[in-house]
């Protein structure tokens, strides 16, 4: 069972928690042409990291989502920030 | 002869005697005996049969690590499985029976199994499944497959509590070396756990023979208090099954059988693993009779429970501690002979009981064979979390290597096996200073003979043989992986804690590599078998879901309604005391002459406000909402990204910065988290704000020919003119704010009235009161979902499937024609989304006289004897308004095949049917403002 320190709330149990995506893949602008790949990659392709992963998270107790950073080898919670926020 | 009570000795009360049976005959035991002390302190040899071979089994190990001894047990007209023998505590008036023999395990019929070995190879079933057939033996091997017999009665209050934890150092196993790091770490102030499988603590200190001046129970009784003066907690009878992410470690701790075990989570900064060493079994031939015991498991009997396992023993070792041993068990009068495990031509004598070893030339007439090829370490834990193993030959084992800083494995399960260098190691770990050398251990490593005739076994509970090993090895299953899976080997329930390195020896024998070239399988919890209740524990009925419970239940319960589930809301389905058919045409009826008088409060009701209010709902609607005018009302779809329909309903706008979403009642949880997460994503969170309003508000919609009129002497809206179908108008009813939106899910001029929870009590026995002078009554949301279906309004999950898009469901303008970008937009517009032969909605209408349609039965097109399916019918209904059945279904390019008929099939049934429009009453819509 992992903990998870929301940025709002502090460290919570996992089961507050729900993936919600890799983090940095923004919305492409939908009034403009997008091809079918690229809107393929944006829909369905994740860089599954090995090690160090972002990940946005949403804390389902605050709704609030932020960014999560883990290594996913190891489970270590490498850090966490407001979606919003740019880290230091 | 075999085993035999002694008159002193032991931890057990011999004045406290405990009656129970074993396969129906009358047995005694004492109190602190495990089933399995007391049936071979009875004399009892045959404990069990094998798995697959019937053979005869008799217990092997003393506690967790025993394969062999497992048991039925009956207890206060309750049955428990698969109990092991050796670590259930014996209790009055247990009828304990033997598995896999009938009619005992002394005399079992199917015992001639054994003959037809050479029948059941390993891998048997992965070739039957090949070739000829699996169906040809798949009720033989069904029949014979599994251990216990599970029973049919229902254990009331089985339940686990789970418990939280938190302790600075967590101590697992209570032996020397656990005792005296606890202690150590109680001492310098910490808050220490110490946990340990047994009733009584001290684990290995009770057998450890040649330690001048070492009284058990004495040394045991000072740490223990040493350890609770300085703050230290103990659990006993808990055994740690799991460590798992972020150093949380899971306890059960068992309660007696027929009592749930308690589920404690613990979260340690750190954690201190001793949890001890057992001894492996000399893989020889037969080496599975009964009276061949692990040499540690014979002297843990001796000296537990009081109980000489044997009266002529040999012990069969290569260790270099045997010789202790012998004399223990010597001054307990038992005759011993130790006999080296590393000679040649090794193989045990007897059937049902040992009676002698051969070993090369010489032969040892034995009553008992006390085994051991050297001291396996419990590294469970540790690899569960994550630490890594080093094969250590003088050993013969894996110990400990590099792991996790936050855990230490000290003594035995390190593989220190002398006891000053374990509790060394144990002060150590406590005050976490370095961990101290210690002196060589080695012993002869031992090979099984692959030349050998007879069979030899590697797990007894699963019935592995070197043979096995070796056909896996013959037919390339050589990755320990592979061999665990073709043969079986260690995937019984004691999960290979005896048999795994003797079959990664084997297989290093086969293939002439060492143990560590061939590598080891992965560890994972339960460390020992576990009651499923621990994991359910409180996620159990409607402690894992709550029903959302409706503010008119009691209005709804004075009317006599049945109550169902929908969407996690308990809502009245039908009302009155008449069967469901009868009732809900009654109530369709009611809703189609007069009015329908119902609770909405389930439907799910999500506040938009901010100044970016009208922005963000454009976004997560299909449908353009950024031209809705205040008052106004707009039915939409919210999709999925990948543009598939996520959900349906209306939106009000209040003004420009407010707007009221409608959403299904069994989604609103969904919903919620989806505009959350577009909201925080792409838009400023601080100019739109969302609030579900569900549980603030409730809803009394009335719905017929008679709504108008019963809502005007309602009175909550003054002035009833210019108020349309889909506008939004706000009144007063009790004093309080009500809300009145015309929209409707029947087809009939509908009014959903919602006030605050405090008044709607007042507001629905009002309706009914106004509504029964018009005709109108209370309808229940069976009556909605056929009334809903007779307009071919769809319920989103139902009626839709995970490929249905909103043109599918013939809403194609907003794909077509909004310009803004929307959620799902771009999805709209590929290959796929073009596809001529996407299934889209429609009605089907049978035949005059024909039964309605199954749900799920399908559309086919039978083309070349072959039938495909083109879709499947989502909603079936008899219309008591049409008189006749009504249906929806999806079907493939379904709106071009209007007025066609079409074939229908379910379960090897035929039925016909003709492609109709989804609206099946009123398709010109009148009677919305009439």
């Amino acid at each position: 069972m992992q903990q998870f320190p929301c940025p709002f709330c502090g460290l919570r149990d996992e089961r507050e928690f729900h993936f919600a995506g890799e983090a940095g893949k923004p919305r492409p602008d939908t009034t403009q042409p997008i091809s079918d790949a690229d809107w393929a990659k944006y829909l369905f392709y994740c860089a599954n990291a090995k090690g160090a992963s972002h990940e946005v998270w949403v804390h389902t107790t605050c709704q609030e989502y932020f960014v999560m950073t883990r290594d996913t080898v190891t489970m270590a919670v490498l850090g966490t920030h407001a979606l919003h926020e740019v880290p230091a | 002869m075999s085993g035999v009570r002694r008159d002193k000795g032991g931890l057990i009360d011999r004045s406290k005697p405990i009656r129970f049976t074993f396969d129906g005959r009358a047995c005694q035991g004492f109190e602190a005996d495990t089933v399995a002390s007391a049936l071979l302190a009875a004399g009892v040899r045959i404990f069990a049969r094998s798995f697959k071979y019937h053979r005869p089994r008799g217990v092997w190990g003393a506690w967790s690590d025993d394969p062999n001894a497992v048991v039925d047990i009956a207890l206060d007209g309750i049955s428990f499985p698969n109990c092991q023998a050796t670590t259930t505590t014996l209790t009055e008036g247990m009828a304990v029976r033997s598995i896999n023999a009938w009619p005992s395990a002394q005399r079992d019929v199917k015992g001639v199994l054994d003959l037809a070995h050479r029948f059941l190879p390993a891998g048997f079933y992965y070739k039957m499944f090949m070739w000829p057939d699996w169906h040809l033996f798949e009720p033989m091997i069904r029949k014979m497959a599994g251990l216990g017999t599970l029973g049919q009665e229902v254990s009331d209050g089985f339940q686990s509590a789970v418990l939280h934890e938190h302790c600075e150092v967590l101590v697992i196993g209570a032996g020397p070396a656990g005792l005296t790091a606890a202690r150590e770490a109680a001492q310098t102030g910490k808050s220490v756990l110490l946990v340990d499988d047994q009733a009584e603590l001290g684990g290995s200190a009770y057998r450890i023979a040649g330690q001048a001046g070492w009284q058990a129970p004495d040394w045991v009784a000072e740490q223990l208090a040493a350890i609770r003066s300085h703050g230290g907690r103990i659990l006993n009878r808990t055994t740690a099954i799991g460590v798992y992410d972020h150093q949380m470690l899971s306890l059960v701790t068992e309660r007696g059988l027929g009592t749930a075990p308690v589920l404690r989570k613990v979260r340690a900064d750190q954690v201190i693993l001793a949890t001890g060493a057992i001894d492996r079994p000399v893989t020889f031939e037969n080496n599975d009779r009964p009276g061949i015991l692990s040499l540690e498991a014979g002297t843990e009997y001796l000296n537990r429970y009081g109980v000489r396992p044997g009266s002529r023993i040999a012990i069969l070792s290569n260790r270099p501690d045997a010789t202790p041993y012998a004399t223990q068990l010597s001054e307990a009068g038992a005759l011993v002979t130790v006999v080296d495990a590393a000679s040649a031509g090794l193989k045990a004598l007897g059937r049902a009981s040992v009676r002698g070893l051969i070993a090369g030339k010489d032969r040892f007439d034995c009553d008992t064979v006390l085994a051991s090829a050297g001291l396996t370490p419990l590294i469970h834990l540790w690899r569960h979390a994550g630490g890594k193993l080093a094969w250590d030959e003088g050993r013969q084992t894996f110990v400990p290597s590099e792991g996790p800083d936050w855990m230490r494995v000290i003594g035995g399960a390190s593989g220190t096996f002398a006891l000053d260098a374990a509790l060394d190691e144990a002060t150590a770990a406590a005050i976490k200073a370095p961990v101290p050398a210690r002196a060589p251990y080695a012993i002869a490593p031992l090979r099984p003979d692959l030349s050998s005739k007879g069979r030899q076994w590697i797990d007894f509970q699963h019935d592995v043989t070197v043979k096995d090993v070796a056909l896996a090895h013959r037919e390339n299953m050589v990755s320990v992986e592979h061999l665990k899976r073709y043969t079986t080997l260690g995937m019984a329930g004691d999960q290979g804690k005896t048999s795994n390195i003797a079959g990664l020896s084997a297989m290093a024998e086969l293939k002439g590599q060492s143990i560590p070239d061939v590598g080891t399988t992965t560890f994972r919890p339960p460390f020992v078998p576990v009651p499923l209740e621990a994991y359910r524990s409180t996620r159990r009925d409607r402690q894992m879901q709550p029903l959302k419970r409706l503010a008119l239940e009691p209005e709804h319960r004075a009317l006599d309604a049945a109550f169902g589930e929908y969407g996690g809301w308990l809502r009245p389905a039908w009302y009155g005391t008449d069967t469901e058919q009868v009732a809900v045409r009654r109530e369709c009826q009611t809703a189609r002459e007069a009015a329908a008088i119902m609770d909405g409060s389930a439907l799910g009701t999500i506040e938009v406000v901010g100044p970016d209010a009208r922005a963000f709902v454009n976004f997560v609607y299909y449908n353009t909402m950024s031209t809705l005018k205040p008052g106004k009302i707009r039915y939409g779809f919210m999709l999925a990204e990948s543009g598939l329909v996520f959900d349906d309903g209306v939106m009000a706008c209040v003004d420009d910065t407010r707007f009221i979403i409608s959403c299904s009642s069994s989604h609103a949880d969904a919903v919620m988290a989806h505009l959350e997460n577009w909201r925080q994503d792409s838009f400023d969170p601080s100019r739109v704000h969302i609030h579900d309003t569900t549980a603030n508000w409730s809803t009394v919609t009335i719905a017929g020919p008679k709504a108008q009129t019963i809502l005007k002497a309602l009175g909550v809206l003054e002035d009833m003119a210019d108020f349309p179908h889909m506008s939004l108008r706000f009144g007063t009813f009790a004093g309080e704010e009500a809300r009145v939106a015309r929209v409707s899910f029947t087809g009939d001029t509908s009014y959903e009235v919602s006030v605050r929870n405090t008044v709607v009590a007042r507001l629905w026995r009002k309706a009914l009161e106004v509504g029964a002078q018009h005709g109108g009554g209370p309808v229940g949301a069976e009556a909605l979902t056929v009334l809903r279906a007779e307009k071919g309004y769809i319920l989103v999950g139902k009626d839709t499937d995970g490929e249905t898009m909103p043109h599918d469901l013939g809403f194609a303008a907003p794909r077509a024609r909004k310009s803004a970008a929307f959620v799902g937009d771009r999805s709209l517009h590929t290959a796929k989304a073009n596809e001529e032969t996407r299934k889209q909605l429609v009605g089907l209408s049978v035949p005059d006289g024909a039964p309605k349609l199954p749900i799920g039965a399908h559309v086919v097109a039978e083309e070349g004897g072959t039938r495909r399916s083109l879709g499947y019918v989502t909603t079936s209904h008899d219309s008591p308004t049409l008189n006749r059945p009504i249906a929806l279904a999806l079907v493939e390019a379904g709106q071009q095949a209007m007025g066609n008929p079409v074939k229908i099939w379910h379960l090897g049934q035929s039925h016909t049917a003709t492609i109709a429009p989804a609206c099946a009453f009123d398709p010109e819509g009148v009677r919305i403002d009439a």
